[in-house]
Parts: structure tokens; sequence; C-alpha cells
């Protein structure tokens, strides 16, 4: 079992955690073509490795922040907060 | 050789030292006319309906690691069409129709078992989504049955049935036509009858990239040397994403692992596959006498093949409030596989944004039901460039348009 490290809690059990998906994807603006909302709603890079995503501590603290982790050895690279920017 | 009652006996009369190797592990050939990356069950299937149906042999399935090693050695092996849109009941009921003469048309024994698939209902709200269910099957063709507690009683007596369990059964619904395949029987028949007709199956043979001539696909670059070919197929599931990112494009897919296990064997107690969608659990009992359990995905994006304690533990306890009498069973094995998800849990089976490359995916925690129809579908667009007529509905410009089949309500999955 993973264990994550809250950004408020410390670390935990990975089942306290639900997983929001990527982080920082740019929504489109409304004049935006079909093609744009399609990539911006459905595609993905979906990366065999480092990948920025988003969790929530849903039965904890309730709080919502971001990980660096490889998804492929699930090593967790950094946390940070929901409106910093990605780590370099 | 043809198997039959005749080589068998002919087997034991020679103390069985005549049977050939059942296909040829074969090294790369410079260029083929297709080449499918992937060696699992859809690959396979593709390289022999290419054969069979469209008389395309110069072709190679290459693999990264081994045949059938990935998600078609990591499934439930349930089969099954119960489906609500026309779209998905169509493709995957000739699936299940192709599945049941497979092993005559393979002339390998896929031990296709149709014992039939029983979906609970925990509440009067279960009970009217099922008669929905069932009757969207109806429309749509293909058999299905209401049935009463007493009647899924009757099936699956270790169920339990008291009206305090955790989750009391009020009745369900029955495919009876659903049920289960050996695995690794349906990665060999097509591996063997492919190669029969002229396919080569390349194993250990890993793409690195993929050739690109004035932004058309020409072949592929593996850690075996170039190939190169007319047309070039994905069906790596999982992985499908990482060899889109190869080539230049991306997919509206999300890996997950999926995770499975299975107890050690026990006499015969379970003769049908029952399926919980309130808790997601399925289970069956092996040939072996294994009793086969699965669930939910592990919910956040993964490659690693082995799949989270904490959902193996929700997994167990799924299994053990519908069956109590399996709780001093000893888990003998529990794997993952990854699976290529979509929004829609609908598959895409076509081309891809780059001329000459085609792919199927998409089939995330189902894929091992569609290997025939996946196999057929993908085999038609890659021997003459126009989807078959059943593949039509699941295109990649789908995530474009809008024009979704939501199956991820519709089959009642889960997740």
């Amino acid at each position: 079992m993973m264990q994550i490290p809250c950004i408020h809690c410390g670390l935990r059990d990975e089942n306290e955690f639900v997983c929001g998906g990527t982080s920082h994807i740019a929504r489109p603006g409304l004049e935006q073509s079909d093609t744009s909302w399609g990539d911006y709603l459905f595609f993905r890079d979906n990366p065999k490795g480092l990948h920025l995503e988003r969790w929530r501590h849903a039965y904890g603290c309730g709080q919502w922040f971001n990980l660096a982790r490889n998804t492929h050895t699930h090593d967790i690279l950094s946390v940070y907060a929901m409106t910093d920017s990605p780590p370099p | 050789m043809k198997y039959s009652a005749w080589s068998l006996l002919r087997g034991a009369l020679s103390a069985h030292r005549h049977w050939p190797v059942a296909w040829r592990d074969a090294n790369p050939k410079p260029r083929y006319d297709v080449i499918i990356v992937g060696g699992g069950g859809h690959g396979l299937a593709t390289a022999y309906y290419l054969a069979k149906n469209h008389r395309v042999t110069n072709v190679a399935v290459i693999e990264r690691g081994w045949i059938g090693g990935g998600n078609t050695g990591r499934n439930t092996t349930i089969v099954r069409s119960n489906y609500l849109y026309p779209e998905s009941a169509r493709l995957y009921d000739f699936s299940l129709q192709l599945y049941e003469g497979l092993s005559q048309a393979l002339n390998f024994n896929i031990m296709l078992s149709q014992r039939g698939l029983v979906l609970l209902a925990h509440s009067r709200h279960d009970l009217d989504a099922m008669s929905r269910w069932a009757n969207a099957m109806r429309m749509n063709g293909i058999a299905a049955e209401l049935l009463t507690r007493e009647e899924v009683g009757a099936l699956a007596p270790a169920l339990d049935l008291s009206p305090r369990a955790r989750l009391p059964v009020l009745g369900g619904f029955a495919q009876r036509r659903a049920g289960t395949a050996r695995h690794d029987a349906v990665a060999w028949g097509y591996a063997r009858a492919a190669s029969a007709l002229g396919v080569d199956i390349v194993q250990n043979c890993e793409v690195v990239d993929f050739i690109k001539e004035s932004g058309r696909v020409v072949g592929v670059n593996t850690n075996r040397g170039r190939i190169r070919a007319e047309r070039v197929g994905i069906a790596a599931a999982g992985h499908s994403s990482v060899l889109a990112k190869q080539a230049g494009f991306r997919l509206p897919v999300t890996s997950y692992a999926l995770q499975a296990m299975v107890s050690e064997p026990v006499k015969p107690l379970l003769d049908t596959v029952i399926l919980s969608p309130g808790t997601g659990a399925y289970v069956s009992q092996s040939d072996k006498g294994e009793i086969v359990m699965g669930a939910m995905l592990d919910l956040f994006p993964s490659y690693a093949q082995r799949g989270s304690f904490a959902v193996t533990q929700a997994i167990i306890a799924a299994t053990l409030a519908l069956f109590p009498s399996f709780s001093r069973l000893n888990l003998m094995r529990q794997w993952a596989g990854i699976v290529d998800v979509v929004h829609d849990s609908s598959p895409i089976i076509g081309p891809t944004p780059l001329a000459n490359l085609y792919i199927n995916c998409g089939w995330g925690t189902g894929g091992f039901k569609a290997i025939p129809v996946g196999g057929w579908t993908f085999a038609h667009v890659l021997a003459t460039g126009h989807s078959h007529p059943l593949a039509e509905p699941f295109q990649l410009e789908r995530f474009i348009t809008g024009r979704l089949i939501d199956e991820a309500a519709a089959s009642g999955i889960a997740h």
C-alpha cells in the first residue's frame, strides 16, 4: 500500500485518499474549437514515469494537494499545494 | 498438425513424443505487409483474421515480452455480452458468437464453459435497473432472464441469501450464454492458427520508435532491428499511450491497474459466474477449483503490474460479504494487469492521426471477452483501410464530436 504525504496531515495510508487525475490542465476558452475542447476533456499524456496529479485526503483533512509521482514505481517525488506551480 | 482424437491415440502409442511445437517463435524479417505491435489476445487474433479472412499472411506480431503475458494472462477469463447500447450489444455479442465456435475454428480447445453469469440486485433500485438492463438486451436480440431471489439461490447456493446479510440478495438477472474460457488457450490457439497460416510471431521484441516518412508510418525500430511495413497496428492495452507518445500523438486513455486473485483449489461449489454491481465484485470457480475473485480498479494511474493491498483487501471484503463461507480459504495468487480506460468505457478500433498507423485499444477492464471481435474488426481495417461496420461507432473522433457510447454506466461496471 502506498503511503502518501498529505500536505497538512503527514504520511497516511493510500486508502484515506482519492486521486483526482492529472494536474495543471488549462481550460480552453469558450470560443475554442471542438478539437481543443475534446483534447481538454479526454486526451491525456498518461505517462509511464513522472506524473503530476491531484489527490484529496478524503478521510482526513479533506483538502486537495498535488503529487509528483512515478506511475511505474509508485515513488512519490514531491508534494505541493494546489496553487503552487509544478516543480522544475 | 491437426489435433484430433486420432492424433491423441497415436500419441498414446508413441509415448507422446510426436507432438510438434504449437507455433513458430520467429526472428523478425526486414519487411512485412502488416506489423501488429502487441502479442496479447487482440494482437494474435488480429494476425489470425488478417491471414484467414483477408489472405494477408506476410504479417508479424511483435511482442515486448512473451505472448499472452500481459492482460491476456491477467484477467478473470469471463466472457459475456450483457451490454446496454445497440452498438456495444452488436459488438460484444458477435465476440461471444465467435467464442462459441472458436475451439472448432482454431482446432484448439479454448475450454469455453457457458456456465452463465448472474448479476445480483441488492436493493429495489437494483431490481428496477436490472429490469431495464435485461429488457435492453432483449431488444438487442440477446437472451436475458430476470431471476427471483429463490432462483438466484438455486444457481448459487453458497451465496448469503439471508435477509440480514450485509448485501441482501433481492433477485438478479442472468445471461445463460456467458461463462468463462481458458485464457492461455485463447492466446495459444490464435498463435498456433496464425503461425500455421504463415504469420511470424516475434517475442522479446520491443518497439523503440516508429519510422515515419513524409508523415506516414512505414515501420518500427525495435531492440531487434528495423522492420518496415505497409501498415502498423497497435494492440497494446495499458501501454497504448506509451506507443502513441513514440508515434507523436495522445490518446483519451488512462492506465490503471486491475487486479484479481485466486484462492487455493477446493471441490466444485460454484458453477456459474456471480457479479455484484453494487460492490463491483465478480466471483467464479476455475476448472482447477480455485475461487477467482476480482472487483474494482486501483483508481490512480499506474503501470505497476501488481495492484495495491488496499484494493486487494476491498475485493476480498466484497467477496466475503457475498460468500461468508469463503472466509477460511487461503489466498493463493494475486496479480494485476494494466488496463486502458477511456472515458466512455468503449473501445477504439481504427485509424490514428498518423497515416498507415492503426490502433485497437480502450477495452479497459473488459478486453478478454472482446478478443475475437477485436481481432476480427482490427484485421478488417488493417487489410482494407476501412472500418468494419461493427467498429464504425468506435472511432477516435468520438472524443471530439462528443458521440460517446457511455457503457461506463450502462454495463453496470462499478469502476
